[in-house]
């Protein structure tokens, strides 16, 4: 008989913090072959447009990157809140809260036209800020569990959204659920010819570092990970616990925020139902597929921009439904949890004799 | 004659309790247990020995069976045993009493003993429980009230519960994990009494502690252990010197360090009827203390009557409804861990792991966590990286803080290693007042005497120091007065020269006229 067991580890090894992650998506990639076969497909064909096509032609590259963006910006907001252990399940809500400033900024005629670029910027993070503000308030006021909250409050903006779709915001010209398109002049610059990569995907290459230094080389940064790893140390300390998660707080929501206002900006020029399809819930898989380091966001939210945009491809291809890629987000998210597990504690695997 | 000595032995074997053999457990590239022995014979109460991290934890987590060993034989009662859950050793009948008690303060007594039992047909058995305690008290004299709760048992009744709990589960090998470490003197006598009754029907105990009078004073025999492996295993009888003992367990100087005569100066640290809100046993009930420049005020007391309340209002964690807290002389106005480290007061929390570092930080995150604001370590927000690991090496050059480089996480350090991480932090800013709660708990004697050295030479320097501690014999060699505290009130306070322990037991216990 062979017993398993698992005991704690005394160290984790540095080769662990870069092989976790890449074992869990192999995993997932093992698991959800399954479902190819189900779907009558060969599993190397499906896998092989999956991720191939997104990154064949110039065309793609520049769109996986375009589609990274919000993931990007997810990802981050997610990844500062979980450090504090401030459990920001809401980046989801926080998106559509910048969203909304933004295309609200964004067609304001009273504007003038050089301000509305960066108007819209710094109202989809104020705005995003305000939205996660309130669960962060509820947590260190009156104690309210804050992923019941944030999860929430998603809910709560946006079916407040579609209730302005349809009535008040709803766009005369079209009189689809749509909120009227914004100003040319309130369209993000193109960085690139006859591509849609725009001024928002610079903004997520740039924000990334940023947020690594705030983490790593700032009192801020120091305070948020003293927190989210012992509240009782940090306030022995001095710090103020209340304080610094509302400013993670802040800082997370305006992150978020930033992907409303760069889809708004950059591609849609509108706020309507589907301007996110749960890339803040992508944000936490992807914040756990980067072990909370900022520099992991970017290759995590790529990974996934490449299953997105690949996933259509191989549906057309080889007939496995596009959900494959829903279903592997989610599997991601179980396989990475448990390769957690390894990080501290060590499988034994011992000969049993019986008797 | 040979056959004689051979058959001896045999029924000797026959007759062990418990036999250890060549136990070897690795952890990594320590050897936490290499080739340990260790035999339990009936009415044997062995007492183990050894610094922090030579293996006696281990070795009874062996025998417990939260670890399995690389190697190695366990035999009880003769018969070969594989322990793989503490299920397990509870089948055999080895029961062990851990440091940490292991009840739900919610439920009875009773409800306690019933705890993971099946009764017949999935009930509980609320009379088979019963009936075990009957027979617990009266074949050793452990008794409890059966419905009254676990939250409102003191510790040591808290105690006697685990106790009675490996018993009534047929225990006949008890394993005790520092036991006294959180009893009275008078109730460390009453845990002797029972052990003996246990010793005397033939069952065997096993006894965890640092303190080596108490371990001279209750067990038979000896097995000492060093950086895993046995050094000695003898009898305990009167010949053997404290020195030789310490000689065995480490290679260290066990003489405490000289106390000069007290010079105390103008009061550092005043409290005038401090006042918290809490639970009914430990909540202060105006508490006044002072402490002088160059003297060390200790506070005795059994745990959870008021000691951590005291230490929390102190380090400006836990504000007070009414009274006062004066530093030199100056009125602390609004109490916080800020205002009380800006003014002067360096603290060493009890739970050092928990609440005065960070386990799973870097150890240089931890040094400076209180400080991170002062412009030697951060400028307008960004750290100083450089600054902040000079200032952790320099420390750790000082302290003598074993650790490989400034950037280890903070958890893989000793208990030792930690606390001196923390004095290091503190006293960097050379404090007026030093507030230290089981400052040497856990630690191994060379680490706790490096403490007290520190200590010492702080009250030399004119510094007031309050040293709470549930450890009497670091009290006696470190105080100049005692004051016992007892359900929120300070009950007394002795100079130094009056205190015996038998006063202090009876003032630990509540009683104010004590002979």
């Amino acid at each position: 008989m062979i017993a398993l067991r698992l005991e704690p580890r005394e160290h984790t090894p540095v080769w662990l913090n870069v092989t976790l992650p890449l074992l869990a998506v192999l995993a997932t990639l093992v698991i959800c072959s399954g479902l190819i076969k189900l779907a009558g497909a060969s599993v190397m064909a499906a896998y092989g447009k999956l991720f191939l096509s997104a990154l064949s032609t110039r065309f793609n590259l520049v769109e996986t990157a375009v589609k990274a963006t919000p993931l990007v910006f997810t990802g981050l907001a997610v990844t500062v809140a979980f450090r504090a252990k401030f459990w920001n399940i809401g980046a989801e809500g926080q998106l559509l809260a910048g969203a909304m400033a933004a295309a609200f900024i964004g067609a304001r005629q009273g504007l003038a036209a050089w301000c509305l670029v960066p108007a819209m910027i710094a109202c989809g993070a104020a705005a995003g800020a305000l939205w996660a503000v309130i669960p962060a308030v509820l947590k260190t006021r009156y104690k309210v569990d804050d992923v019941v909250t944030t999860l929430l409050l998603n809910f709560v903006i946006f079916y407040g959204m579609m209730a302005l779709l349809d009535g008040p915001w709803k766009d005369p010209l079209s009189g689809y659920p749509d909120s009227p398109d914004i100003r040319m002049a309130a369209e993000f610059p193109i960085l690139l010819k006859a591509t849609r990569l725009h001024l928002g995907v610079l903004i997520a290459a740039v924000a990334t570092p940023l947020v690594w230094l705030l983490m790593s080389k700032t009192t801020l940064g120091f305070a948020i990970n003293a927190v989210g790893e012992s509240p009782r140390a940090a306030s022995f300390a001095g710090m103020s616990i209340s304080g610094v998660i509302l400013l993670t707080a802040v800082i997370s929501g305006a992150l978020a925020g930033l992907a409303g206002a760069s889809e708004v900006g950059g591609l849609h020029f509108q706020v309507m139902a589907g301007i996110s399809p749960g890339y803040g819930y992508t944000g936490i898989v992807i914040a756990m597929l980067a072990r909370l380091n900022p520099l992991g966001v970017i290759p995590a939210a790529i990974f996934f921009a490449i299953i997105i945009t690949g996933a259509e491809a191989m549906s057309r291809a080889t007939g496995v439904p596009v959900f494959l890629a829903d279903v592997i987000q989610g599997t991601a998210l179980v396989t990475m949890l448990i390769a957690l597990l390894f990080n501290q504690y060590r499988v034994r695997l011992r000969r049993v004799s019986n008797g | 004659m040979k056959n004689d000595a051979k058959m001896r032995g045999e029924v000797k074997n026959k007759h062990s309790l418990l036999e250890m053999r060549g136990i070897c457990k690795h952890f990594g590239s320590v050897k936490a247990n290499d080739n340990v022995d260790l035999t339990l014979f009936p009415g044997d109460i062995l007492g183990l020995l050894g610094e922090n991290g030579a293996g006696k934890t281990t070795l009874m987590n062996v025998l417990f069976g939260a670890y399995s060993p690389d190697s190695g034989r366990i035999r009880i009662d003769g018969r070969s045993a594989r322990i793989r859950s503490s299920a397990d050793a509870l089948k055999r009948g080895v029961g062990m009493v851990h440091q940490h008690f292991h009840l739900v303060p919610r439920h009875t007594v009773l409800e306690n003993l019933m705890v993971g039992r099946k009764g017949r047909s999935g009930r509980l058995d609320r009379r088979a429980a019963q009936a075990g305690m009957q027979e617990v008290e009266q074949r050793f004299g452990l008794a409890l009230d059966p419905h009254s709760l676990v939250s409102d048992l003191t510790i040591g009744e808290q105690q006697r519960l685990e106790i009675i709990k490996a018993l009534v589960r047929g225990a006949r090998v008890l394993i005790l994990d520092e036991p006294t470490s959180t009893l009275t003197p008078q109730e460390t006598e009453g845990l002797f009494d029972a052990l003996r009754a246990m010793a005397a029907e033939g069952m065997g105990v096993i006894f965890i502690s640092h303190k080596l009078n108490e371990v001279r004073a209750i067990t038979n025999k000896l097995l000492i252990l060093r950086s895993g492996k046995v050094t000695a295993t003898l009898d305990n009888d009167e010949n053997i010197s404290r020195r030789r003992l310490a000689e065995l367990m480490c290679d260290c100087d066990i003489t405490p360090p000289a106390k000069p005569p007290a010079a105390p100066g103008n009061v550092l640290l005043e409290l005038r009827d401090i006042r918290t809100g809490g639970t009914l046993r430990a909540r202060l009930k105006g508490v006044s203390l002072e402490v002088h420049a160059g003297e060390i005020l200790g506070i005795a007391g059994v745990s959870g009557n008021g000691q951590l309340e005291l230490a929390e209002v102190i380090s400006g964690i836990l504000p007070p409804a009414s009274g006062t807290l004066k530093i030199n002389g100056q009125a602390v106005g609004r109490l916080s861990p800020r205002t009380v480290q800006k003014i002067g007061v360096g603290r060493i929390p009890e739970d050092r792991m928990g609440t005065g570092l960070i386990t799973t930080l870097p150890l240089k995150s931890s040094m400076v966590l209180p400080r991170i604001h002062e412009k030697r370590f951060s400028r307008a927000g960004i750290l100083r990286q450089g600054a902040i690991r000079r200032f952790v090496r320099e420390q750790m050059h000082l302290f003598d803080i074993r650790a490989s480089n400034p950037e280890v996480r903070t958890g893989t350090l000793s208990g030792g290693n930690l606390q001196k991480a923390l004095l290091a932090r503190e006293l960097a800013w050379d404090p007026l007042v030093l507030l230290a709660a089981q400052p040497t708990r856990g630690l191994d004697i060379a680490a706790a005497q490096f403490v007290h050295r520190q200590f010492l030479e702080l009250r030399r320097r004119g510094r007031a120091l309050m040293v709470i501690s549930e450890d009497l014999e670091e009290l006696f060699a470190l105080s100049d007065r005692i004051a016992v505290m007892f359900e929120g009130r300070i009950n007394d306070v002795v100079p130094i020269a009056r205190a015996t322990v038998q006063k202090i037991g009876m003032l630990m216990a509540g009683v104010k006229e004590a002979a």
